[in-house]
């Protein structure tokens, strides 16, 4: 059994001394463990960093054992994302979320083409946290836990939608919000609409998604949101504050 | 094999970084045949390390005096703390001999893998140092690695308040590096950190 193909490395875990466990996405075969060997060394680790676009092939000799996993670098998004807080932060949260969140094995197309995005285009900052938040929910969606934005859960209206129920997961209207706005998530705007958003916006999407990741995707599998995630979050929170200040 | 002693030994050899078990066999196997010259030196210096060696208060390093001989040597720069991952960053550096100032070993990067969250990091012991206020710079000399480049942002964030210079090690060419065979992360860093060429 082998294939090979474009991947993205999500995270590689030491194996002995110079080996490393590594997990990668692929369009076709989804998360995908294998052993890497030499994949602490000196040469190699380069490319097993998290965020790295590579070109890797396993091998097993039957489908479902952790076979052997090599890859050639074809994109050093970690290192071009390492002087960058931010672009840092985007980059361990979309991989450790990836990681956590999907089913190892299974195809998730659009969440591999929305991550392969995601990395390959870091250098934009902040204006690709809008997307990050978007891919989350896109998560959500491939794994069953869809948020639903098309409608107000109590009027039906679908006119001015600014809440979220944290327990349904369905948009609340402004006017129908009342007494219960202060339990209530805020829905950015840039989950109902192609838009950039403002720090504030990134902070709101970032706990909306983040809640419902916590609950539904890591919380049903008994594990916390991963740290790599919580601190996007603390550094976005950062961010609005000090544009508010 | 040769009795439980020998079987022990080899089996503790092992657990060795860079020794595996049949390295470890031929390793006893030379100690055990050359008892008065190699076993029994070897034995008296391990116990001696075990007693006399400790982690130094100030820095982190490994030494048999607290403080240990780099934080207690008058002729170094105390304006300097180089911040480093581990012991063996440190003595990599006292070995090439370039920084003359002090050193702070953090004790790991913050890595979720590895499951070392902030709290486990040597932290307190380095923001003590800088607030006594003889501290200028501090230069973060941890790997390149994400783990490394995180843990350097969340260091800066912490030590910037405090009013402190922080620096960074450069990231890019090896001496003796040829263009060709670096992988793309290094050109791309080499290139950004590209300076001025008088």
């Amino acid at each position: 059994m082998d294939w090979d193909a474009p991947a993205i490395v999500l995270d590689a875990r030491p194996f002995g001394e110079a080996d490393a466990v590594a997990t990668v996405m692929t369009q076709a075969h989804g998360t995908h463990r294998g052993l890497a060997r030499g994949g602490l060394s000196r040469g190699k680790a380069a490319v097993w960093q998290p965020g790295n676009i590579v070109q890797a092939r396993w091998v097993g000799r039957l489908s479902d054992q952790l076979g052997a996993i090599s890859a050639e670098l074809v994109h050093p998004a970690a290192a071009l994302a390492m002087d960058d807080p931010l672009a840092l932060a985007m980059l361990r949260a979309a991989c450790a979320v990836a990681e956590g969140a999907l089913p190892e094995r299974e195809p998730h197309l659009r969440l591999f083409g929305g991550l392969l995005h995601l990395l390959a285009h870091l250098a934009q900052g902040h204006s690709l946290l809008a997307d990050q938040i978007r891919w989350e929910a896109a998560v959500l969606a491939d794994l069953g836990y869809g948020l639903d934005f098309s409608a107000c859960a109590v009027t039906g209206s679908n006119a001015r939608l600014a809440f979220v129920s944290p327990r349904t997961g369905r948009a609340v209207s402004d006017e129908a919000a009342g007494e219960w706005r202060a339990r209530l998530l805020p829905l950015p705007v840039l989950l109902l609409h192609d838009e950039t958003g403002s720090p504030a916006d990134w902070r709101d999407g970032l706990r909306l998604t983040g809640h419902f990741l916590a609950r539904d995707a890591f919380g049903h599998h008994h594990r916390p949101l991963p740290p790599a995630r919580l601190a996007l979050y603390d550094r976005v929170a950062a961010l609005a504050e000090s544009e508010t200040a | 094999m040769g009795g439980p002693e020998v079987e022990r030994l080899i089996a503790l050899l092992a657990k060795l970084p860079g020794l595996g078990p049949r390295s470890a066999r031929r390793a006893a196997l030379r100690l055990l045949q050359h008892p008065e010259s190699k076993l029994a030196p070897l034995a008296a210096a391990m116990a001696e390390a075990a007693r006399a060696v400790r982690v130094c208060s100030q820095c982190g390093n490994l030494d048999s005096a607290d403080p240990c001989s780099v934080c207690g040597d008058t002729h170094r720069d105390r304006t300097m703390i180089c911040v480093v991952e581990g012991v063996g960053d440190l003595w990599a550096l006292e070995r090439s001999g370039v920084h003359r100032g002090l050193y702070h070993v953090l004790g790991g990067t913050l890595s979720a893998l590895a499951g070392t969250g902030p709290d486990d990091l040597n932290l307190a012991p380095l923001l003590a140092r800088v607030r006594d206020g003889e501290v200028t710079e501090v230069i973060l000399a941890l790997g390149a690695t994400v783990d490394g480049a995180t843990t350097a942002h969340w260091l800066t964030d912490r030590l910037r308040p405090l009013g402190v210079a922080i620096s960074r090690v450069g990231h890019g060419m090896p001496i003796g590096g040829a263009l060709e065979v670096l992988d793309d992360g290094t050109l791309a860093a080499a290139l950004r950190a590209r300076r001025p060429f008088q």
